[in-house]
């Protein structure tokens, strides 16, 4: 089991496709009976969507960490040690800004909580694209329209101050939300390219802006 | 060519029929844009006429508020069990359609 | 004046009682007002009628109708072939669900080519009308009511079910969202908009089992093969094609989670 761990770890650098045959090869080897289903929909998936604007078939190709995720939540809890792992390997990839400046600002932040596009195949790819927020969280008190997939961010910077440790702490996990919880389900804002520097400055403020409805 | 109604006409206890008619139109109000920004034409039903026996029962004057496949419920009185019910619209584009139903 | 204080209070506790909930409620009540005044009616039934009539009329190279299209019961048997569905068929050798059935069906009886049978799949206003969805709303209505009940005997229809399952966990795009990220828990919404939880067979039944269904807020009537293709674009994964094994095996996947469910579709929607 740890040479399968040690194997998924060392595979991160090959495209998923490469990956994934090269794991049911060792299966086959333990169990021949058993068959890779993981494979064989890696292979049905490839065969079965085509590209369309800027959602390209790559986007099948799994980093380690998604396909690690799949595993998991498909029926193979994480083990810790392996939790642990990925998680200092995701706080890696963080880049924090030059200037130091957290803080944009909170009106266009509220637009990038706001917005749900971008990235889609139906999208304008030359339009900026949205961090979609309250998809899953409250935040402001007068969008009353907020999901519940992840916790309620409501008085963010108000109950948590605005010291450096909690700004830098926030910007990670915009950043790269499974630096701190592997396969988190939020998005890796920064290390995928979703959201600009610039962006996320700005929801850094809607979070943080002693003047923005997040605090009030 | 347009699509079939859908009619339901039931004589209730209290010797009313109650008529509902499920229409298939598109409602166009003129004033949506498509995906490419352009004015989507205004195409909806203006006029709708029920008549039972040659006698019009109910007659209405629509316009672009009426939603896509509109529903239409109502009563009337006189109308007994197998009497033929003719539903007739007509609309800005001067399509129109004609469906009938017995009184069941 | 405690006395005044206090209705003033409570007046505003009424207005500032969960915003939320408030407008959860406004377009849950907004809908099942709807519902109310349609009755037993539903607009889905307008695509019932023409599919019904599509069924029967001749049509392709051919000139046939579909009514010897063998959808799992044998040749021209409808009432419940939806809850069959996906499953293995012997003459293409493939599981199949419902949409991709009536493809092979065209494409056999009617001699269309796979181009013709699929083109227009998703309707859109009176322009873009889909026979496919008429076709299949009508085939969904002559299961309602029944019991959920795909199987999984034939090793194919087991490969596709597992495949699914793969398919529903896998994470991927510039998001890592998969199908789970949204639908693996319990009494979670997105916005305002409640998701039901996939992996358990109460939530697959809510799923699979209310699909087709009238969006209101299309103003169309949309099949599961829909359903999953704009999942998927909301995922932020390249297009699936329609009608694809991909699809079908998810589809798999949710129908045997679903099993002994009552269908309920067509059914009205959002």
């Amino acid at each position: 089991m740890s040479k399968r761990r040690a194997f998924w770890l060392g595979a991160g650098a090959m495209v998923a496709a490469m990956a994934v045959s090269g794991a049911a090869f060792a299966a086959d080897k333990k169990q021949p009976k058993k068959k890779d289903y993981r494979a064989a929909a890696l292979e049905v998936m490839k065969a079965s969507f085509q590209a369309r604007g800027q959602a390209t078939l790559d986007r099948l190709n799994q980093d380690e960490a998604q396909a690690a995720c799949s595993r998991s939540a498909a029926g193979e809890p994480l083990a810790s040690d392996l939790k642990k792992k990925m998680e200092e390997a995701q706080s890696a990839t963080v880049k924090y800004p030059a200037d130091s400046k957290y803080l944009g600002s909170w009106k266009s932040g509220e637009r990038i909580a706001q917005t749900g596009r971008g990235l889609q195949f139906s999208d304008d790819p030359s339009e900026p694209a949205g961090g979609n927020c309250y998809a899953c969280h409250q935040l402001s008190q007068q969008e009353v329209a907020y999901g519940t997939i992840g916790p309620s961010l409501y008085r963010y910077g108000k109950l948590r101050g605005n010291s450096e440790p909690m700004l830098k702490y926030t910007w990670a996990k915009l950043w790269n939300a499974q630096a701190f919880n592997a396969c988190s389900d939020m998005p890796r804002f920064g290390h995928k390219g979703i959201l600009t520097e610039e962006q996320l400055k700005d929801v850094m403020a809607l979070l943080f802006d002693p003047e923005s409805p997040v605090n009030q | 060519m347009a699509d079939p109604m859908k009619i339901r006409a039931n004589l209730q206890a209290d010797g009313k029929v109650l008529v509902k008619v499920l229409m298939s139109h598109t409602m166009e109000t003129g004033q949506r844009k498509d995906s490419g920004g352009k004015l989507v034409p205004a195409h909806y039903i203006q006029s709708v006429t029920v008549t039972h026996n040659d006698k019009t029962v109910l007659s209405a004057q629509w316009g672009p508020a009426v939603s896509k496949n509109p529903f239409l419920g109502f009563r009337f009185s006189g109308g007994k069990k197998g009497d033929k019910l003719i539903v007739k619209w007509v609309d800005n584009k001067g399509e129109t359609r004609t469906d009938e139903a017995a009184i069941g | 004046m405690i006395r005044r204080t206090r209705i003033a209070l409570l007046a505003v506790g009424l207005a500032m009682a969960s915003p939320t909930a408030l407008a959860q409620d406004q377009a849950a009540e907004g809908i099942a007002q709807y519902r109310d005044m349609l009755e037993d009616d539903n607009p889905a039934d307008l695509w019932e009628l023409r599919g019904a009539e599509l069924w029967k009329t001749p049509g392709g190279p051919k000139g046939a109708s579909l009514e010897k299209c063998n959808l799992g019961l044998g040749p021209g048997i409808v009432k419940g072939a939806y809850v069959r569905l996906p499953r293995y068929f012997a003459d293409t050798g493939k599981v199949q669900d419902l949409e991709s059935r009536l493809i092979t069906c065209m494409m056999t009886l009617q001699g269309r080519s796979f181009e013709e049978a699929t083109k227009q799949h998703f309707g859109s206003g009176s322009e873009k009308k889909s026979n496919m969805e008429a076709l299949v709303t009508w085939i969904a209505a002559e299961s309602r009511g029944m019991k959920i009940q795909v199987s999984t005997t034939h090793p194919k229809e087991k490969d596709a079910y597992e495949v699914g399952k793969q398919i529903f966990f896998f994470h991927g795009g510039p998001h890592d969202f998969a199908c789970s990220t949204c639908h693996s828990q319990d009494g979670r919404r997105i916005r305002l908009q409640d998701l039901p939880n996939l992996t358990t067979p109460e939530g697959a039944r809510k799923g699979f089992g209310t699909w087709p269904a009238y969006r209101v807020s299309q103003g169309e009537v949309r099949t599961m093969q829909h359903r999953l293709y704009d999942c998927f674009r909301q995922q932020r994964f390249p297009e699936p094609r329609y009608a694809s094994d991909a699809i079908t095996a998810l589809t798999m996947y949710l129908a045997v989670s679903a099993n002994g469910g009552e269908f309920a579709a067509p059914a009205i929607k959002r």
